[in-house]
């Protein structure tokens, strides 16, 4: 093994340029591929935030007696994937609204009248915060005789989540494109590297080398690029996000949410995948050359 | 076999033929190789000798008849085993074949290193065959590097360090002078006299003289006489 390594070590000294080229193009295809993978992990948190305060908000006709709010509370938390139910009386809904527009509370005091109906709020169980069982509770309590309305961050979460949904599968189109691409680039420079040593490869297997003893080093070599490839690549993502996160972080925490950057699961996946592309080049390049 | 005396042919050619399109470069060659003997393959220039070489470790394929090594057949030896078939031979080559990008040294012992032996095994024996052809000295240099006669012992240093049953030397003398071709030969000699089977092909009849040993004729891809001198 120590043999191998050091027969691949030596194949790239000698084959400089060539190698610096690959591990370069690996780089910047694993650049791309990990800005995207940035870009969805951060995207998921934020909206991971923005799902946690989501809630149903369940308005009641006017004219719904004080008797039956009890029992309906029941029914509803008695749905699939209700978390909690809280009543929020008309008066009650009267305050929090003068609370929240205290500067314009001269508008509030001219009515006569509370115009707020009767309301609860609907929090739902974690693994139903996704959006088609938002929908579905929604519409289920909507049929309740009682309901008047039920409103809940229908259009702009659900635009959102159709564009995250695209981007996501954008995403992985493209990784598979840098994938295939970047297997390519390998395949050529390896080619390109047997070729100046076909002479060497073919006084090798004269000399009664079998074929593994011949390929291995060349693996080595490939898997080395993958590996090179893809720190620089991330390193790469690292200086830009640090670059990025100082100007965005301001604007967004201002909730819970905190940028950040890849997690070591992930940066681990990325560099082994870095080298299995590595290890494909190789293969591919091989198996043609190496035909009696 | 010839004669009655026992003795074991490790290479047998039967009625082998060997062609590059329409131009017959070998035709209809018998000829059996006795373990342990000095034999000449000689013949003008592109009378066959080198192609013959070749087919003995399937550089090349027979066009028609049976080639067999030590008991195998050639046409039936699949793929994966030819590395193992060619460990059979230490080959000299007539353009030596060593690799340009590296040294002495490691020419000779890839040799070791692709039969897969401990490195402190490999330095003995590389070390130890190199002192005997006396390129001891030039351990770490590169061929490009080397006169031809220089080249020509690292060639034969590699071809001996597996410890083959048979060396194929082509050539072994052709481009050098006389002091050098004679050392040379004196080596090959006396891996012979140390029990291994060594062919020469070469068309040096002066080399031959001298030296002994049976001697086969081609011309023009023909067998054309088989003498003991
Ligand atoms: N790859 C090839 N393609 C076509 N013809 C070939 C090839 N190799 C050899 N020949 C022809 O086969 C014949 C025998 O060649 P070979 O090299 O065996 O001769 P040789 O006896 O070794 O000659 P020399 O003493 O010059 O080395 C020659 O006529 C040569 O032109
Ligand atoms: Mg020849």
């Amino acid at each position: 093994m120590r043999l191998y390594l050091k027969r691949a070590i030596q194949d790239i000294r000698q084959n400089r340029f060539l190698n610096a080229v690959t591990i370069i193009t690996i780089a910047l295809s694993i650049l791309i591929v990990s800005s995207f993978a940035l870009f969805f992990i951060n995207t998921s948190d934020l909206m991971n935030t923005w799902r946690e305060g989501v809630r149903i908000m369940v308005y009641l006709m006017p004219a719904t007696p004080a008797a039956e709010i009890p029992g309906l509370q029941k029914k509803m938390l008695g749905m699939y994937g209700v978390h909690e139910v809280r009543f929020i009386s008309r008066d009650d809904a009267l305050k929090q609204l003068r609370g929240q527009m205290r500067r314009q509370s001269a508008l509030l005091e001219n009515l006569k009248e509370n115009p707020l109906p009767d309301g609860f709020e609907v929090r739902m169980i974690d693994a139903s915060r996704n959006w088609e069982k938002i929908e579905k509770l929604a519409v289920q309590i909507e049929d309740l005789p009682q309901v008047e309305e039920v409103e809940y961050g229908r259009k702009w979460l659900g635009r959102f989540t159709n564009i995250f949904n695209l981007f996501t599968l954008a995403g992985y189109g493209l990784g598979a494109l840098f994938f295939v691409a970047a297997v390519f680039f390998v395949a050529n420079t390896i080619r390109l590297v047997l070729y100046t040593r076909r002479d060497e490869i073919e006084i090798m297997r004269l000399v009664g080398a079998e074929d593994q003893f011949i390929k291995i080093p060349f693996y080595i070599e490939g898997i080395i690029q993958g590996a090179l490839g893809g720190i620089i690549g991330l390193l790469l993502l690292f200086i830009v996000f640090l670059a990025i996160s100082s100007n965005v972080a301001q604007d967004f925490t201002a909730g819970p949410f905190q940028i950040r950057f890849l997690p070591l699961h992930i940066l681990f996946s990325i560099i082994s995948s870095s080298m299995i592309v590595g290890w494909l080049g190789c293969l591919v390049s091989l198996k043609q050359f190496l035909k009696p | 076999m010839t004669g009655g005396e026992e003795k074991y042919a490790i290479v047998r050619l039967f009625h082998v033929y060997r062609s590059y399109g329409p131009k017959n470069a070998l035709v209809d060659i018998t000829l059996d190789i006795y373990k342990n003997e000095f034999l000449f393959i000689s013949g003008p220039s592109g009378a066959g000798k080198t192609t013959l070489l070749k087919l003995l470790y399937i550089a090349e394929p027979v066009s028609d008849g049976q080639i067999l090594v030590d008991g195998m057949n050639l046409s039936r030896i699949p793929r994966k085993k030819i590395p193992f078939l060619r460990r059979n031979f230490g080959i000299v080559f007539q353009d030596y074949k060593l690799i340009p990008t590296k040294t002495v040294y490691e020419n000779v012992s890839l040799v070791l290193e692709a039969k897969g032996q401990k490195q402190r095994m490999i330095q003995k024996k590389v070390n130890s065959v190199l002192r005997t052809v006396g390129m001891e000295q030039r351990l770490n240099a590169l061929p490009p590097s080397l006169s031809g006669g220089e080249q020509q012992r690292v060639a034969i240093a590699r071809a001996v360090v597996g410890d083959p049953k048979i060396i194929l030397a082509d050539e072994p003398t052709g481009s050098l002078d006389t002091e050098s071709a004679g050392f040379i030969f004196n080596l090959l000699k006396g891996f012979h006299t140390r029990g291994t089977t060594v062919v020469i092909a070469t068309h040096d009849r002066e080399l031959i003289r001298k030296s002994g040993g049976r001697v086969v004729n081609l011309n023009a891809g023909r067998l054309i006489e088989t003498s003991d001198i």
